[in-house]
C-alpha cells in the first residue's frame, strides 16, 4: 500500500507548509534582530575608527578595540570633526563639508558613509563622498583617519587609515569577510596592521605612491619607512595584493585635501 | 543504555566521520590552518548537527521521500542563518570570528549524512547522541590538524608563539629551525588527515578494507 506521504499532492503541500513556515520564521528572526544588528554595525565603525587613531584596548601582542560601552563617549570625545570631501569620476575635489554641514544636507552622520556605495557610485559617471575623520591619537599628535574598501581572495576586505598631515601612517586597521584563516585573514592581526606604522604614503618628492605589500622585501623587520613597503603575509599574496590596491585607489584621492592643508 | 552511549563513543574512534567515513573533509581542509578556527568551528558544528538531528528526526515521519534531501538541507540552512543572525545581534564580536564557518556549516556533508543515514529513522533522543558523537568525532580530528598545522606552520598555537620569535631568531629559531609555509596551505591538511587515518589503521588493523 502506498504511503501517504508518497503522494505527489502531499509532497506539494508539504513542500509549500514548508517554504511557508521556515520563511515566515526567519523573516520574523530578521526584522525582530535588524535594529540590534544596525547598532552593533555603527558602534563597529566608530571602534574601527577609534583603533585606527590609537584609541584601543591592545595588549601585547592582540588586536583589541575599545569596548561596546566606552565606544560612543571615546568617539565623541576624540574625533574632533568629520570631514566630507566630494570628488567627482576624475577625483577633482567639488567641494568639502565639515560634519555639521553634511548632516544638515543629508541629515546622515559622515561616519555612516558606505564606501562600497561611493565606489559603485563613480563608476556609473557619478560623484564620490570621502569621509575623513579628524581627531587627536594618545600622543597628542593630530590625525586623519579615511576608510579603504577592496577586494581580497574571497570576499570584501577593508580598512581605516589613519595619515598625519605629511601623509605617514599613524595607525591602520583591517577587517575582511571571508578571507582564509591563518593566511588572508591574518590581515587583521596586530603584526601584520602594526607593520604600517610611521610608513610613507608619499615619495621624497611628494608624489603620492600608496603602500605595497611586498613579498620577499629586503626588509623583514620594517625598519625603513620610507621605502613605502610592508611585509607580506606567507601563503597570502592575493589578499595581500588587495590590500596594497584598496590602499593605492583609495588614499590617492585624498591627496588634494592634504595638499590644501600644506597651502594653509 | 549500553547502546546509547556507544552513539557518542563510537564516532570518537573506530567510526570517525573523518577518518573512516571520510566525510567532512573539505571544511577539515579549509580551515585547519589555525587551532582557534578549528575549536570554533567544531562548536558550531556541535550546535547544528545536535538540533538539526532532533528536528529532522521529529519530522522523519511526515517528510515526503521524493523531496527529504532537499527537506534536510532547509533544515540545515535555516539553523545556519538563526545561529549567524542571534550570534549577530546578541554575540557580534564571536559572529565576526565565525563568520566564515557559519556559511561553511551548509556543505558539510557529515550533516546531510547523519540526517540521512541516521535522524530520518530514529527517535529524537538517540538522533541527538548520535549528532553530538559525530559532532565531536569531527571536532577531535579538526583540533588534532589545527594544532599540528598552526604549530609547524606558525609556531604559535591559538596564536601565542611558543617557538619563539622568528624574525628575532630566538628560542627554535636561534637552532635553524623555519616555520614550515606548507602546513598553511590546504593540501598539506590532507597529508595531515591521512597520517592520522594510517596511524589509526596500524593500531587496529580491524578498520583496514581488504
Amino acid at each position: 500500500m502506498e504511503n501517504k506521504t508518497d503522494k505527489n499532492s502531499y509532497t506539494i503541500i508539504f513542500a509549500i507548509g514548508m517554504v511557508i513556515v521556515v520563511g515566515a520564521l526567519l523573516a520574523y528572526l530578521a526584522s525582530t534582530l535588524k535594529p540590534k544588528i544596525t547598532e552593533n554595525q555603527r558602534l563597529e565603525k566608530q571602534q574601527n575608527i577609534l583603533y585606527a587613531m590609537g584609541i584601543n584596548e591592545n595588549d601585547e601582542t592582540s588586536a583589541v578595540f575599545i569596548s561596546t560601552d566606552k565606544a560612543p563617549e571615546a568617539f565623541d570625545n576624540n574625533v574632533t570633526d568629520q570631514i566630507v570631501i566630494t570628488v567627482d569620476a576624475n577625483g577633482k575635489v567639488i567641494k568639502t563639508q565639515n560634519r555639521d554641514e553634511y548632516f544638515k544636507e543629508t541629515n546622515q552622520e559622515p561616519y555612516l558613509i558606505d564606501v562600497k556605495k561611493q565606489q559603485a557610485s563613480v563608476k556609473a559617471g557619478g560623484n564620490r563622498k570621502l569621509p575623513l575623520f579628524v581627531g587627536k591619537n594618545p600622543e597628542g599628535k593630530k590625525v586623519y583617519v579615511a576608510p579603504i574598501y577592496g577586494k581580497g581572495l574571497w570576499d570584501a576586505i577593508w580598512g581605516y587609515v589613519a595619515m598625519d598631515e605629511d601623509m605617514i601612517v599613524r595607525g591602520a586597521y583591517f577587517d575582511h569577510k571571508g578571507e582564509t584563516p591563518g593566511l588572508g585573514a591574518n590581515i587583521k592581526q596586530r603584526y601584520f596592521m602594526d607593520d604600517f606604522y610611521g610608513e610613507h604614503l608619499l615619495t621624497k618628492n611628494g608624489a603620492f605612491k600608496g603602500i605595497t605589500v611586498a613579498k620577499g622585501n629586503a626588509d623583514p623587520k620594517n625598519n625603513d619607512k620610507t621605502d613605502n613597503e610592508v611585509d607580506a603575509i606567507a601563503g597570502a599574496t592575493i589578499t595581500g595584493d588587495g590590500v596594497t590596491a584598496m590602499i593605492k585607489k583609495d588614499l590617492k584621492l585624498y591627496l588634494p585635501y592634504f595638499n590644501s592643508l600644506k597651502g594653509k | 543504555m549500553a547502546k546509547d552511549s556507544r552513539l557518542i563513543l563510537d564516532p570518537l574512534t573506530d567510526n570517525n566521520p573523518i577518518t573512516i567515513q571520510v566525510l567532512g573533509i573539505c571544511s577539515a581542509l579549509a580551515i585547519t590552518a589555525e587551532l582557534e578556527a578549528s575549536i570554533v568551528m567544531s562548536i558550531s558544528v556541535l550546535f547544528v548537527m545536535g538540533v538539526g538531528n532532533v528536528v529532522i528526526s521529529l519530522m522523519r515521519n511526515i517528510i515526503p521521500s521524493k523531496i527529504r534531501i532537499i527537506a534536510q538541507l532547509i533544515v540545515v540552512a535555516t539553523l545556519v542563518i538563526i545561529v549567524d543572525l542571534v550570534l549577530k545581534a546578541f554575540a557580534y564580536e564571536l559572529s565576526k570570528t565565525l563568520s566564515v564557518f557559519v556559511g561553511l556549516i551548509i556543505t558539510n556533508c557529515i550533516i546531510m549524512g547523519r540526517f540521512e543515514a541516521f535522524a530520518l529513522g530514529n527517535g529524537p533522543y538517540r538522533s541527538f547522541l548520535d549528532g553530538i558523537g559525530n559532532a565531536l568525532g569531527y571536532g577531535i580530528i579538526l583540533i588534532i590538524v589545527g594544532f599540528f598545522r598552526e604549530l609547524l606552520g606558525s609556531g604559535t598555537l591559538l596564536g601565542i608563539p611558543v617557538l619563539g620569535d622568528p624574525i628575532e631568531k630566538t628560542g627554535l629559531y636561534a637552532l635553524g629551525y623555519e616555520n614550515n609555509g606548507f602546513m598553511l596551505l590546504s593540501p598539506m591538511a590532507l597529508i595531515v588527515v591521512g597520517i592520522i587515518i594510517w596511524v589509526q589503521r596500524t593500531r587496529n588493523k580491524a578498520l583496514i578494507e581488504d
